[in-house]
């Protein structure tokens, strides 16, 4: 089974979230920012990361540099889901190392199909 | 809606597009057919099923469209398209070198997800096809469906799913909020309206043929006949794509499953005609 981190600061977008990847066989744990992800896969590198863009502390872009950058940190799959929807912000995601990218809003089938995509499911 | 005039529809469904209607799909009717009605002034089903009585064929032609099931998404169920470009494709650049031309067949385009996924994957080993001449073909009895199909512009919801998005960012552009497939990959895909159950040898000759999700709609007899007929435009190396829940075992003999590859199907070479 893979553990999946999601990053978001909204609590119900992370409930929800949670509901559709448990439904998909992923063990979740979750994080509010950038820099509490960070922390969490500093304990325990996940194999999946589901990350929203706009996030107070630090936000998904920075992040994902981060994690790129640290050790063991390009092994999760990361995939952005955020409101942030036009060419420029995915470029950017995907410089940075981000392997999907899901524009909100989202329901189950298209996390299942962008799941799909990367081969985790 | 009286059980004469369900009857009628039935029966004309199945001889227009070949669709069983099912008798517990009044609810089905309704949903798709009420819209129809107000459309065209006609107060309720009895109406709109006295015109078809009286052989309105625009009428006719809009209720054949809107009782048919469209939805569609880009590289559905992944499968068949990961097998067309690992296992036919590499068959199709040895065997046809000598012509360096492919032609391959989406049956039922719909609203065109499926010819563009094969574009898509096409223009992906474009470094393999150098010189090759390369025709997608997407045919579908729905006039709706084909308007929508050669504007090629998605909503973010149908852009998401199922594409990858490098291959978004890379083969469409966006407008508004929606997604236009970008015009060199528009222009590998031609469409054309076409029924099944009429006769198709006009298209020519096909080296593959995608028939996904469409012959779940028909009998039996149905199925058996479109099949044959679909292998008739094929060459002896020819090969077909089924969808999830299709097959032709009990249906043809015209065609055999290719071992370990599910949802490809060759020509049987000896019962062919
Ligand atoms: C569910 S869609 C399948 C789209 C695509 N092949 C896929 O698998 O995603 C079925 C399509 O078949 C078309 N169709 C139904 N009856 C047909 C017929 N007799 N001849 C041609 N197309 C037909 C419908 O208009 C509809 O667009």
């Amino acid at each position: 089974m893979t553990d999946c981190l999601v990053v978001d600061d909204s609590r119900v977008i992370r409930k929800v979230a949670r509901r559709i990847l448990e439904g998909l066989g992923f063990a979740v744990s979750e994080a509010g920012d950038g820099s509490e992800a960070l922390a969490e896969c500093g304990r325990h590198m996940p194999g999946l990361v589901l990350l929203d863009w706009n996030m107070p502390v630090m936000n998904g872009l920075e992040f994902l540099q981060q994690l790129r950058a640290s050790n063991g940190g390009d092994r999760p799959i990361v995939v952005f889901c955020t409101t942030e929807n036009d060419l420029d912000h995915i470029q950017a995601a995907l410089q940075a190392g981000a392997d999907e990218y899901i524009m909100k809003p989202f329901d189950s089938e298209i996390i299942e199909a962008k799941l799909q995509s990367v081969g985790l499911l | 809606m009286s059980p004469g005039d369900f009857q009628f529809l039935a029966d004309l469904l199945k001889l227009r597009s070949g669709l069983v209607l099912a008798a517990d799909k009044g609810y089905l009717v309704e949903s798709r057919l009420l819209p129809v009605a107000r459309q065209r002034g006609l107060d309720g089903l009895a109406a709109l099923v006295a015109g078809l009585r009286k052989r309105d064929e625009a009428l006719t032609r809009a209720v054949v469209e809107a009782m048919t099931t469209n939805e569609s998404f880009f590289f559905r169920d992944t499968t068949p398209f990961e097998t067309f470009r690992s296992y036919v494709l590499p068959q199709l650049l040895a065997s046809r070198a000598a012509a360096r031309r492919i032609r391959i067949w989406s049956a039922a385009a719909s609203t065109g997800q499926e010819p563009y996924s094969l574009a898509m994957l096409m223009a992906e080993e474009k470094a393999r096809l150098a010189g090759w001449r390369v025709e997608i073909v997407g045919t579908d009895i729905s006039a709706e469906v084909l308007t929508r199909a050669r504007a090629g512009l998605y909503t973010q919801f149908e852009a998401q799913r199922g594409l990858p998005i490098k291959l978004l960012v890379k083969y469409f552009q966006k407008e508004g909020d929606q997604w236009r497939i970008a015009p060199e990959l528009r222009a590998m895909v031609q469409f054309r309206e076409l029924n099944l159950l009429e006769d198709f040898s006009a298209l020519g000759r096909f080296d593959v043929v995608f028939c996904r999700n469409v012959l779940i709609y028909f009998d039996q007899a149905t199925k058996s006949t479109v099949l044959d007929r679909i292998a008739s435009r094929l060459p002896e190396d020819g090969m077909l794509l089924l969808g999830a829940a299709e097959t032709v075992l009990g249906l043809t003999d015209r065609f055999r499953p290719v071992k370990d590859r599910r949802g490809l199907y060759e020509t049987n070479r000896a019962k062919a005609a």
